[in-house]
């Protein structure tokens, strides 16, 4: 089902959930909104739900305008992220509910019921009551109790941060596959970039109410339209300097104390034709190289910083260092041993170096 | 967290010892009934002596008053139990999940008449109950003088408790179950009465228990709205005995005390396990 949100706001006496959303959701698609704690995609999602009213704007379900249609009326399935079971029902008690509800034969129920417990893995606990499944079968009942009224949209509401990581990284990957399987068009709110990276055909992200930016996930991290995108997109964060971007002989240079790097020519150009002053440069962590044997010093690429702070992540050290007095967070290889304290040689690679105006925080690349 | 053993002989000791003066009072209410006359704990007979059980003081089962004061006290407490249930489930549910103009006006309101005795509003209730006793038909059955009329009031006298009690309930259930049903396909009264009202059954249950009490055990309202024999509760009908024998037979009076005590101790036998379970219950909820 093709879902479209046209200005879509909500406001409760002054408090704004959300603000003029308008996107566009192809059939058949999982579209994630991604954005911090409080920015209105719960909201947003209730609105789709038909549980919230919306102040303004329209909801299209294939065309028709929804705005006025009840929840029990939009075919669709809903997944919380408390699960939201009914604790007085047995697991089948919980998965049949929508079916008895539309008065579907006893039979007809028992066959449905079992076809999606058989496929969510929980066919053998029917009898059970909720108190006693763990936190993952009872992520799967609530998906089961969504999916058995074969609804034309699913939602989903944070649905797996309640659960371990690693039960996480499996469910997120039974989800996408279900999904996509069903064919069934999703939206899947989530604060959990890789989650939205890796399951999303298209990711909303959005801060304060408002839709940030609406793309491809690749696009995202590639060409982030916003400065706020660009730093919300990506883990760790990109590093953020202001710079001045200066044409001398041929060159392309992004100047401000210490840091004095010579810039690729296309995006540099780019930016400086657009460019009102100072710009925001950003680089992401993993852009960032010691200088060593693998990695040798460029000209006009290279600078030389402290290291102020040594995180290890596992099979890489995340260092936060400064240049001049601008701080930086740089991913290095654990085997380099870098410490607190070192003096080291850092070499850029600004293949994919991102431009903002400060005042508009808009992309000078690709806004 | 383990007690020690210390502790909880130390707890035991305790709760023994503060029961103790509640146990003295019962053992003389059962010896009591059982005997022409008591000295302290001991029942005394004629000659002073101890002894002098007898099974005169339940005499009175046998005569019709008292059948009849047992069912009113009944009536006004099932009718109690099953007008406040109806009226605070409701009421409380939509006084927990809608917003509606004076919502917050009826709150305040229903709080500060609770806080009203029911003395001060005596003479205005009579005049209400005149007022329903002169509609034709049922008037007879809910206004003065009538079980139904008695009842009435009380119900109306408990609400405040009762609507709180259960708007309390509801308000810790979770918003997300209750959207979860209406995305599933139910209607409000549905949810209401499919998911959210087994959710709250503790609460229902207590609230059962306290207004039966309260209903069984009334006495203002029955006794300034009532009169002769005919639709007096239990607690009328015993003040009745005191004040109609001279002198006072108290060993008759504690009898019929007990009699009437003995359908609550019936109710808790059989809900202790229930009422035991209130806590603990309303905590696994969520
Ligand atoms: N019923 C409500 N009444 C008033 N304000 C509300 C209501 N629901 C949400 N808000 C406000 O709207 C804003 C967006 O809330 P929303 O729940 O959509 O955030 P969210 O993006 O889902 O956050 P989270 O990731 O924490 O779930 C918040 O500022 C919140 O305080
Ligand atoms: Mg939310």
């Amino acid at each position: 089902m093709r879902v479209e949100l046209d200005n879509l706001s909500k406001s409760w006496d002054g408090v704004v959930g959300a603000d003029r959303i308008t996107l566009d959701i192809q059939d058949g698609d999982l579209v994630a909104f991604l954005g911090p704690s409080g920015c209105g995609k719960t909201t947003t999602l209730l609105m789709v739900a038909g549980i919230y009213k919306p102040t303004g704007g329209t909801i299209k379900f294939d065309g028709q305008v929804v705005n006025e249609v009840a929840p029990k009326d939009r075919g669709i399935g809903m997944v919380f992220q408390s699960y939201a079971l009914y604790p007085h029902m047995t697991v089948y008690g919980n998965i049949s509910y929508p079916l008895r509800i539309q008065k579907v034969s006893k039979s007809e129920i028992r066959e449905r019921v079992q076809k999606v417990a058989d496929m969510m893995g929980i066919g053998d606990l029917l009898d059970r009551k909720i108190a006693q499944l763990s936190g993952g079968q009872q992520q799967r009942v609530s998906l089961g109790r969504a999916l058995v009224k074969e609804p034309q949209l699913l939602l989903f509401d944070e649905p797996l941060s309640n659960l371990d990581a690693r039960l996480r990284l499996t469910m997120r990957g039974e989800i996408k596959r279900l999904q996509e399987g069903m064919g069934i068009t999703s939206i899947y709110v989530t604060h959990d970039q890789v989650e939205a990276m890796t399951m999303a055909d298209k990711i909303a992200v959005m801060s304060d109410g408002v839709l940030q930016a609406y793309d491809v996930p690749e696009d995202l991290y590639d060409h982030p339209k916003t400065l706020f995108v660009a730093g919300f997109v990506g883990n760790p964060p990109m590093n953020f300097f202001d710079v001045e971007i200066m044409a001398t002989n041929g060159d392309f240079r992004a100047k401000s104390g210490a840091i004095d790097l010579v810039l690729p020519y296309d995006r540099a150009k780019k930016a400086a034709e657009r460019a009102k002053g100072k710009v925001v440069m950003g680089v992401r962590p993993e852009d960032i190289y010691l200088v060593d044997d693998s990695a040798p010093p460029a000209p006009g690429r290279t600078l030389s910083a402290d290291i102020e702070a040594v995180e290890p992540l596992g099979r890489e050290d995340l260092l936060g260092v400064t240049i001049d007095h601008v701080q930086m967070r740089v991913l290095v290889d654990k085997t380099k041993g870098a410490r607190v304290g070192d003096a080291v040689d850092l070499v850029f690679d600004l293949s994919k170096v991102q431009f903002f105006d400060p005042e508009t925080e808009q992309s000078l690349l690709w806004a | 967290m383990a007690t020690g053993k210390v502790g909880r002989r130390f707890s035991y000791a305790f709760l023994i010892l503060s029961i103790v003066p509640i146990l003295i009072g019962y053992t003389w209410l059962v010896i009591a009934t059982l005997s022409t006359r008591t000295q302290g704990l001991l029942p005394i007979n004629a000659e002073g002596g101890i002894g002098g059980l007898t099974l005169s003081n339940w005499k009175f089962v046998f005569e019709g008053d008292i059948w009849n004061a047992m069912l009113n006290s009944l009536l006004i407490a099932v009718a109690m139990v099953i007008g406040v249930g109806i009226a605070s489930t409701s009421g409380g549910y939509a006084l927990s999940r809608f917003k509606f103009p004076g919502r917050k006006a009826f709150l305040t309101g229903t709080l500060v008449l609770h806080a009203f005795k029911a003395e001060m509003l005596l003479i205005a209730i009579f005049f209400v109950l005149r007022w329903l006793g002169a509609i034709p038909v049922i008037g007879d059955y809910i206004g003065f003088n009538s079980v139904g009329g008695v009842a009435l009031v009380m119900v109306a006298l408990e609400l405040p408790l009762g609507i709180w009690l259960m708007k309390g309930f509801f308000d810790n259930l979770s918003w997300d179950m209750e959207r979860a049903a209406l995305i599933d396909g139910a209607g409000r009264f549905r949810v209401w009465w499919q998911i959210m009202l087994p959710q709250v059954r503790p609460g229902i249950a207590a609230l059962a228990l306290f207004t039966f009490i309260a209903g069984w055990n009334a006495y203002l309202v029955p006794f300034t709205f009532t009169i002769g024999a005919k639709v007096a509760n239990m607690p009328v009908f015993l003040n009745q005995l005191i004040s109609d024998t001279a002198p006072v037979n108290w060993n008759l009076v504690a009898a019929v005390g007990m009699f009437q005590m003995i359908p609550l101790i019936i109710f808790f036998i059989f809900t202790q396990e229930l009422l035991l379970n209130i806590y603990a219950g309303g905590s696994k909820g969520t």
